[in-house]
């Protein structure tokens, strides 16, 4: 599987992301926010946490207009596979790819902490390897984690079965509880929570680990 | 030519800043404050002279920038 990792400036988990995908078995180009267009027989595109232009205006919404980002959308518009996390998740829904938004977290502070995030679908490439209604434990680092949208929209994710994760204790106010939301064809993920940092046991527990290995192995069979 | 964007979360949507604002003011002995809401407001200075122009070029900049209509709303003052 063939991998791109896009870089902003201001970005700070790009790196992370790497590392996790890379052991999963995927080959990883990182791409700069100012190329016009993804490398060759890229299956899948990851954007990583951060602070994208320091979240300036809104978060994630100066990225979103970067010339990369028009390749982005054009990929998932193909029906590529996209993965949003954190800075990245407010990015693909300032591109329109999702649907809401990340708002200031009602507790007006920054989280940085492992939290239990209940699985609420495995019907996706991203979460294959989990069981639906099973817990995990992946860390959460933002301000503005605080998933907002509309009722309708809202009743059509959960009629969709396109909420990925849930917080077993909402930390920050988002509706629902919603910690992750795919689009309509299911290939597009974004999540605030980081499974990239709770990876390998060095980072003090593995759950992350199986998004990257089901990412890796199912497209490559794709 | 001057446009004003002024930009203000939606009514519904929580405005937790606007909400800590009201709690600190209430806190100084500003009583009676029943609900503040917080916004942005964003000037531009433009080339193009003609009103109606400058009025649909700055709505177009709201609609893909400037707001983020899911959750914002925002109004052009020309200057």
């Amino acid at each position: 599987m063939h991998a791109a990792v896009i870089v902003f400036p201001g970005s700070n988990c790009d790196r992370d992301l790497q590392v996790a995908l890379e052991r999963a078995g995927a080959k990883v180009s990182m791409v700069w926010h100012k190329d016009t267009e993804l490398p060759t027989g890229v299956d899948f595109v990851g954007i990583p946490g951060g602070f994208s232009f320091g979240d300036y205006l809104r978060c994630g919404a100066i990225a979103a207009n970067s010339p990369i980002c028009r390749s982005v959308v054009a990929h998932a518009d193909r029906g590529g596979y996209v993965l949003g996390i954190c800075n990245g998740f407010q990015v693909l829904t300032e591109t329109g790819l999702l649907p809401g938004v990340l708002l200031r977290n009602a507790g007006l502070k920054y989280i940085c902490k492992a939290i239990g995030l209940k699985v609420e679908t495995s019907n996706s490439v991203f979460t294959a390897r989990y069981n639906a209604g099973g817990e995990i434990t992946v860390p959460i680092a933002h301000h503005d984690g605080n998933y907002h949208v509309d009722a309708d929209t809202l009743a059509a994710l959960k009629a969709e079965d396109r909420v990925a994760f849930t917080y077993v204790d909402n930390p920050n106010g988002s509706m629902d509880d919603i910690a992750g939301v795919l689009s309509q064809n299911r290939r597009v993920l974004g999540l605030m929570p980081h499974p990239e940092r709770m990876a390998e046991p060095a980072h003090g527990g593995t759950d992350g680990a199986a998004m990257f290995d089901s990412l890796v192995q199912n497209l490559v069979h794709a | 030519m001057k446009a004003r964007v002024h930009i203000m979360l939606k009514n519904g949507v929580l405005d937790p800043q606007g909400e800590a604002v009201r709690h600190a003011l209430d806190q100084l002995g500003f009583g009676g404050v029943e609900g503040v809401r917080q916004g942005k407001v964003i000037d531009l200075e433009l080339s193009e002279t003609d009103a109606a122009k400058v009025q649909d070029e700055v709505t177009k900049m709201c609609e893909k920038l400037l707001a983020n209509t899911v959750i914002e709303s925002y109004s052009v003052e020309l200057r």
